[in-house]
């Protein structure tokens, strides 16, 4: 398991790659990457402020639950903070599991869970000036299913 | 002595990332009326609680939590990560 909090970018093919040679013997490995939108063309960009020592903590605890709760044999997450543009990635997760079921619902699992319980605040830049994204209450209601 | 610190609009809105606060606040809720009581821009922060979220040394907690042995609380709104 890799937790990796940190302002730079990432290469999503080469993480994939590295994550999906190092484990042995599984028959999937899912991976989902989280883009910054340009809604049109009306944001210029992202800043996503965190917690520092939180955050690696809450991912970690997220990370094991998962681990926990499917038959995974390996999970990685990265996500970044600081100042992003449209069509960059933010954050990544990849699980690997002996089958594509497990390894599909430990990557929604880590997604819901990131969403709402790891310490990150997203701000909208724009032209216009910038927001603070507001949380939305069907990110909470997405825990529920688990 | 207790290390109090704001993320995202709460930390905006207090105009400080962290502070060190004199308290003798039994729970969260009795330390956010302290704050509260102290300036327009705390008032301003804290006015509506369910726009709020705390930790207690790093792990999410209640308003109505205690402080005791506690070192750091956090206050920030509902996490948008992912």
């Amino acid at each position: 398991m890799r937790v990796a909090v940190q302002s730079e970018a990432f290469d999503l093919g080469a993480e994939v790659s590295a994550f999906t040679a190092a484990v042995r013997g599984v028959g999937a490995v899912v991976s989902f990457t989280g883009l910054v939108r340009d809604e049109g063309g009306a944001l210029s960009g992202m800043e996503i402020e965190h917690y520092p020592g939180m955050t690696e903590k809450a991912i970690a605890g997220i990370a094991g639950e998962a681990v926990r709760r499917w038959a995974l044999a390996d999970v990685l997450v990265i996500h970044r903070y600081g100042k992003l543009a449209p069509g960059e990635a933010i954050m990544m997760v990849a699980t690997a599991a002996p089958h594509r079921g497990d390894a599909f619902a430990a990557a929604e699992y880590l997604m819901d869970y990131l969403k709402s319980r790891a310490p990150f605040w997203k701000k909208e830049l724009s032209a216009g000036g910038e927001a603070w994204v507001a949380a939305k209450d069907a990110d909470e209601d997405a825990l529920k299913r688990w | 002595m207790i290390d109090v610190l704001y993320f995202a609009w709460v930390r905006e809105r207090i105009g400080l990332p962290r502070e060190r606060v004199e308290t003798s606040a039994a729970t969260v809720a009795d330390l956010v009326q302290e704050l509260r009581g102290r300036e327009q821009r705390y008032e301003a922060a804290f006015a509506d609680l369910t726009s709020l979220r705390v930790a207690l040394d790093q792990e999410l907690a209640s308003f109505d939590a205690p402080l005791a042995g506690v070192r750091e609380v956090a206050f920030f709104p509902p996490m948008t990560g992912g």
